[in-house]
């Protein structure tokens, strides 16, 4: 067991998982990933290198997984953004490797606080064409570490990208970890470019020039989404047997409404937590099901309201769907969210825990 | 249409299976009559047979004329992004020492969009070979302007010439990298007649040879005739290229460091697994820890912590210590630092939960505890405490006190402890000492025990443990004082 930082904890469970590639380009709050990996993949035979910009070092992880290894990169939101041409080129050529967009706030330079406002980019995909990205979204800094081993896992069996969608704090926070066992042997990749006979027609494109010959290699690709949609779902279920009003958050908020799920029980009231750990593929049918038996859902976000859309597409409009978000740096706090719980003093209008009697003014959207 | 035909290199498919719909009887290229890809692919894979290094080859198609490249060369083939064939070099040739790599761009994918890429690959003088096909316009898209376009010539968004005042002059690849350490040879050759076609296949074969040796990068530009682009016949295209572009593009070596290096064996990389725990620094430390804690029975222990001070006084140190000792302790922990520019020279705070139970959230909305170390702190997160919590403050630092009278205010002369001490940068291991003794979750000896793993530096673990002893005393007498 350690005491560490999630970002550093990243590094590890790359490294332990095989990957001994690391290409990146600093930037707050990622930066760290790209120090402990300056530090450790040389360590291990790997290579580490500072690329000249989010575009060099996603293009490098394209080359490397081309090559067969284990590869990966990090960086946060405006870095992210310049990678989305190369993320549409990987899932096309369906090539594994492993990125971790450590969330700050945005639009444009924004700030270096916390936000969770990448989700369109990464789970809707901000590149190009039709494909898809199995998004983890760690909550803690053992998953941190863990998500990453097993995101190298899911990119090799699917051969796609896989994304950690963490946000700062997750990112910065330290807390202990415990660590999994180092992989010794990889899977074999007889598809990968490399300096054999055997591999001589092997060949890394994403180009299908008939669309006849597109389409049927856009509709593999969806076929291999489909089985993700089937195997790969993952969320957290917090005390939801008996939920009236279910809370939904991931990352950094849903540690935040844990602790408002705890408050609220506390004083009776039946509240639950659903916390999506895989947002893409989405715990959609787990939301449904809740649908049939809670009351309302509220779903709480560090941005302007992204993952809400899923929500409400998987409710279907049969409860109100609530939305709270902070953004600019700001982390939606425990009061807040237990403000908006019902019920509210019939009399007062006051909420039975906080006292506060304005609960809609925190609502967007 | 009349296309281009090769004669078969070996590495040079008989039938282009790589194509999507292949005609039985298809030999010929997809490139138009007269177009310098056909030569250059020619020569290039008669060079890789020459050499034997069919099966050592990865070859990367770009975005342009040549992106089917693959359909051709029977090589391991990556098709690479618009520009980026250099990032995607530099990756392959990492992962695999012992392959050949070769780039193959236009001058829109290479200077244009992916100058950058390409900048950068040869500055760190990555060991691979780089085809660079100069026809001074773009030719897939149809005949648009090229970073090498020459001044006046007309092209699809030049419609009345390139001028230098709009679009600049014409980039000179091989001049510019000479510029750079990084690359071993540079040279521009052309495609005009018989004679200047045998040194440009003398040049591939150097700039590939370079690569078998492992001498670092070789870049060979070619001036190269596209007569659609162009609108001339093939012809004329070669004897506009002798007249017009050799004037702008003049035909030499621009960087040979060749003979300055060594030829060595690039060897590929072992997967090492072994030993991993020790060199990433995560052995297990468990067995260092000392767990004396009983659990409470009834009342669940725990704190709620917020350290604040100035950038410099060790405050997220503090806080790391804490949670160190409470983990050691079998407490659940939680550290959460203020970081980034905010730290430079201003304020640093950061949240610590140190629980039974496991952790919800780890922002410290509300403290139990407040460790403020400035004024400026005090007064930033006093307001967040509880009543009845409790905050030790450095009173060298804050000597005029707290002002709510709802909390316990516990004033530790921190700083001054500290300076006695002879070391002023150890007054927040004295508050640390100060808030083992106040909460009682963890015991004084075990937080000095803890020090070995979040103090770096061996020689200040002896002070750092009289400054945690002198800040326990400190809270010891004044709940001496308190009791009487
Ligand atoms: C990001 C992006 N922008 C634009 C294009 C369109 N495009 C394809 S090829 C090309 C120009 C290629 O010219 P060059 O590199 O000179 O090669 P040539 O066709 O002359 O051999 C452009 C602009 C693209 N594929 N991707
Ligand atoms: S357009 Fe130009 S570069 Fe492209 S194939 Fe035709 S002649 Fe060659």
């Amino acid at each position: 067991m350690k005491l560490m930082k999630g970002n550093d904890a990243v590094v590890r469970g790359a490294i332990l998982a095989g990957c001994r590639a690391y290409y990146g380009y600093p930037i707050t709050p990622a930066s760290e990933i790209a120090e402990s990996s300056a530090i450790y993949f040389p360590r291990v035979g790997g290579t580490f290198l500072q690329a000249e910009s989010e575009i060099g070092a996603i293009n490098m992880c394209y080359g490397a997984a081309s090559a067969g290894q284990r590869v990966m990169t990090a960086s946060s939101g405006p870095g992210i953004s310049l990678m989305q041409e190369a993320l549409s080129y990987a899932a096309g050529a369906e090539l594994p490797f492993v990125l971790v967009d450590i969330m700050r706030a945005g639009p444009g330079l924004g700030n270096i606080a916390p936000e969770q406002a990448d989700y369109f980019q990464v789970v809707k995909g901000g590149g190009h064409g039709s494909y898809r990205m199995l998004t983890l979204a760690p909550a803690s800094v053992q998953e941190m570490c863990d998500l990453t081993f097993e995101a190298f896992d899911l990119a090799d069996r699917y051969r796609n990208p896989v994304v950690v969608l963490a946000d700062a704090f997750i990112g910065q926070m330290m807390e202990q970890v415990e660590f999994p066992e180092a992989r010794h042997e990889l899977p074999e990749k007889p598809w990968a470019v490399g300096p054999e006979a055997e591999r001589r027609d092997n060949l890394i494109s994403s180009i299908y020039l008939e669309p006849d010959d597109l389409e049927a290699h856009i509709r593999k690709l969806y076929a291999k989404y489909a089985v993700m949609e089937r195997e790969e779902v993952r969320y957290e279920s917090y005390l939801l047997d008996d939920a009236e009003q279910v809370l939904v958050g991931y990352g950094i908020v849903a540690r935040v409404l844990k602790t408002v799920v705890d408050d609220a029980r506390r004083k009776g009231i039946k509240v639950g937590l659903l916390r999506p750990i895989t947002l893409w593929p989405f715990p959609t049918q787990a939301v449904a099901a809740l649908a049939k038996q809670a009351r309302e859902f509220l779903v709480v976000e560090a941005s302007m309201g992204q993952m809400v859309e899923d929500v409400r597409l998987a409710v279907s409009g049969r409860v109100p769907v609530r939305f709270h978000g902070r953004v600019g740096g700001n982390v939606p706090t425990v009061r807040e969210v237990l403000n908006l719980l019902l019920p509210h003093d019939a009399g007062t209008g006051a909420n039975p825990i906080t006292g506060s009697k304005a609960p809609e003014e925190a609502i967007h959207g | 249409m009349a296309r281009d035909t090769f004669t078969k290199a070996e590495c040079l498919y008989d039938r282009y299976v790589r194509k999507t719909k292949v005609e039985p009887d298809q030999v010929s290229t997809h490139y138009c009559p007269g177009c310098g890809h056909g030569n250059v692919h020619k020569f290039v894979a008669e060079t890789i047979d020459e050499m034997g290094l069919q099966d050592r080859t990865i070859f990367i198609s770009p975005v342009g004329c040549s992106v089917f490249g693959y359909y051709y060369f029977h090589l391991s083939n990556v098709q690479a992004a618009h520009g980026r064939a250099p990032a995607v070099a530099t990756a392959l040739k990492r992962a695999h020492p012992n392959s050949i790599v070769i780039s193959y761009q236009g001058d829109g994918d290479l200077a244009g969009i992916g100058g950058n890429e390409m900048l950068h690959a040869a500055n760190r003088g990555e060991p691979v070979t780089m085809i660079f096909i100069n026809n001074a316009i773009y030719g897939m898209t149809g005949g648009q302007m090229a970073p090498t376009t020459l001044l006046g010539m007309k092209t699809a968004t030049t419609p009345a010439g390139r001028t230098a005042r709009n679009e600049g002059g014409p980039i000179r690849v091989v001049e510019l990298l000479s510029k750079l350490d990084g690359p071993v040879y540079l040279e521009r050759v052309a495609l005009t007649d018989a004679k200047q076609i045998y040194r440009a296949r003398a040049a591939v074969r150097k700039a590939i040879q370079n690569q078998v040796e492992n001498r670092g990068f070789s870049l060979v530009e070619i001036l190269a005739p596209c007569p659609t682009g162009w609108k001339m016949d093939p012809v004329d295209a070669r004897h506009w290229i002798e007249e017009t572009m050799m004037q702008v593009f003049p035909l030499g070596v621009t960087c040979d460091r060749t003979k300055e290096i060594a030829p060595s064996e690039a060897k590929p990389v072992p997967f090492v697994h072994t030993d991993l725990r020790a060199l990433l620094d995560i052995e297990d430390e468990s067995e260092g820890f000392a767990p004396n804690r009983t659990h409470s029975e009834g009342v669940e222990r725990g704190v709620r912590l917020k350290v604040a001070g100035f950038g410099g006084q060790g405050i997220l140190l503090l806080g790391q210590g804490l949670a160190e000792c409470g983990m050691g302790d079998g407490y659940e922990v939680s550290w959460l630092p203020s970081y980034g520019p905010e730290m430079r020279g201003g304020t640093a705070h950061c949240h610590v939960r140190i629980s039974e139970r496991p952790i919800g959230s780890p922002l410290v909305a509300e403290s139990d505890v407040l460790i403020a170390m400035n004024r400026p702190s005090l007064e930033r997160f006093l307001p967040d405490l509880v009543p009845g919590g409790t905050v030790l403050y450095d009173s060298s630092l804050i000597p005029d006190g707290v002002a709510r009278s709802d909390v316990r205010a516990v004033a530790i002369p921190a700083t001054q402890i500290a300076n006695e001490l002879g070391s002023p940068r150890t007054a927040n291991m004295v508050m640390a000492g100060a808030f083992a003794r106040a909460t009682e979750l963890f015991t004084v000896d075990h937080l000095k025990a803890s020090l070995p793993r979040f103090v770096k530096a061996k020689a200040t673990l002896a002070v750092n443990e009289t400054a945690i002893d002198r800040g326990a005393a400190h809270m010891e007498k004044l709940l001496e004082t308190v009791m009487t």
